[in-house]
């Protein structure tokens, strides 16, 4: 699905004309350069690579360089690959594209994000356990797991089971969320709810699988 | 700079138009309602008992004593929509910025004292 590459800037309220406060999150979406256009005769697939937050051509790698440099554009510092659908759609190598050329207001969109690290967490923390009883001669086990499991059978902890461990750093997908405005001048795009990840972490913006009510 | 962004992202629906008034002064606020298609404004009137917030975020808290003596507060969105006009009725004499000590309090108690300035009392 196509989408671009943008930053978390944060969250705010808005208000609506018919009274309603809308919780958002702001986002900066693009500007995005396309650094290699796919094609499904030479790939296989169609895609578009964008590239996204122009850097010094020193702080890029070597390969990365003669990548950018195929393309003509300015070093990025983040690339992402996007499968284009509609094959109508047409994209040239260096094009810019920006949050106006894809997204509309009231359109809905896919936002993922990298969460908050919380490092290793207990199983309160982690999975809402409720922990043991607080009272009642309890002395040990607070926030203890419980059982985690039979005896003789099945003789081991089954697959996948709920326990401590790290907590957070993974990628997030929210999904539908709506656009409730977009600040062209600015590259701004403001979405209905919340994106995992902290002010200033990159988020991927997509138009969304769901459709529109 | 992200601030600056959420700040003229806000800019737009800030309202220009409020009045000043903080916590012990006594406002009506008016509303506006929707009703089966219908819309009529409904006055809120008691005491401000806290602001917090900034922005479009910034809230303020109005408490009276309804009928049978039964304290209702209310929490406002500053800049609502929804809310058609403040009115600084009367303003309050207190030392603090959030009046929850008014919770407790009943009948004259639950008074704030009123805030005389120098031009009305040269009377």
């Amino acid at each position: 699905m196509i989408g671009l590459l943008g930053k978390k800037v944060g969250m705010t309220t808005i208000f609506t004309d018919d009274g309603r406060r809308v919780p958002v999150t702001v986002l900066e979406a693009g500007p995005c350069k396309v650094v290699q256009v796919k094609s499904p005769e030479n790939d296989g697939y169609a895609a578009i690579q964008l590239g996204y937050e122009p850097i010094k051509p020193k702080k890029a790698n070597k390969p990365l360089l003669g990548h950018f440099k195929k393309a003509g554009t300015e070093p990025f510092r983040k690339l992402k690959e996007f499968t284009v659908e509609d094959v109508s759609e047409k994209f040239e190598i260096g094009q810019e594209i920006k949050a106006s050329d894809i997204f509309k207001e009231g359109e809905l969109v896919d936002c993922t994000g990298v969460s908050k690290g919380k490092g290793f967490q207990g199983v309160v923390r982690r999975h809402k356990f409720g922990g043991g009883p607080k009272t009642h001669g309890q002395a040990d086990k607070f926030r203890a797991p419980g059982s985690i499991g039979a005896s003789s059978f099945p003789s081991r902890v089954v697959k996948g089971l709920r326990m401590a461990g790290h907590m957070g750093n993974r990628t997030v997908t929210v999904r539908g969320l709506k656009i409730m405005k977009i600040l062209e001048d600015d590259n701004i795009i403001l979405v209905k709810g919340t994106i995992a990840g902290p002010k200033g972490g990159y988020v991927v913006i997509r138009r969304s699988k769901k459709k529109a009510k | 700079m992200s601030d600056e962004i959420i700040k003229k992202v806000q800019s737009e629906y800030l309202k220009k138009d409020i009045p000043q008034f903080k916590a012990g002064d006594t406002v009506r606020v008016h509303l506006r309602i929707v009703e089966s298609g219908k819309t009529r404004t409904q006055v809120f009137q008691g005491i401000v008992i806290s602001r917090r917030g900034s922005g479009t975020d910034e809230t303020f808290t109005v408490r009276k004593i309804a009928a049978g003596h039964i304290g209702v507060e209310r929490i406002f969105p500053l800049h609502a929509k929804t809310i058609e006009k403040i009115e600084v009725v009367s303003r309050g004499k207190v030392r603090r910025a959030k009046l929850t000590y008014l919770r407790g309090r009943v009948g004259k108690a639950a008074k704030v004292k009123e805030l005389r300035t120098a031009k009305k009392s040269s009377k």
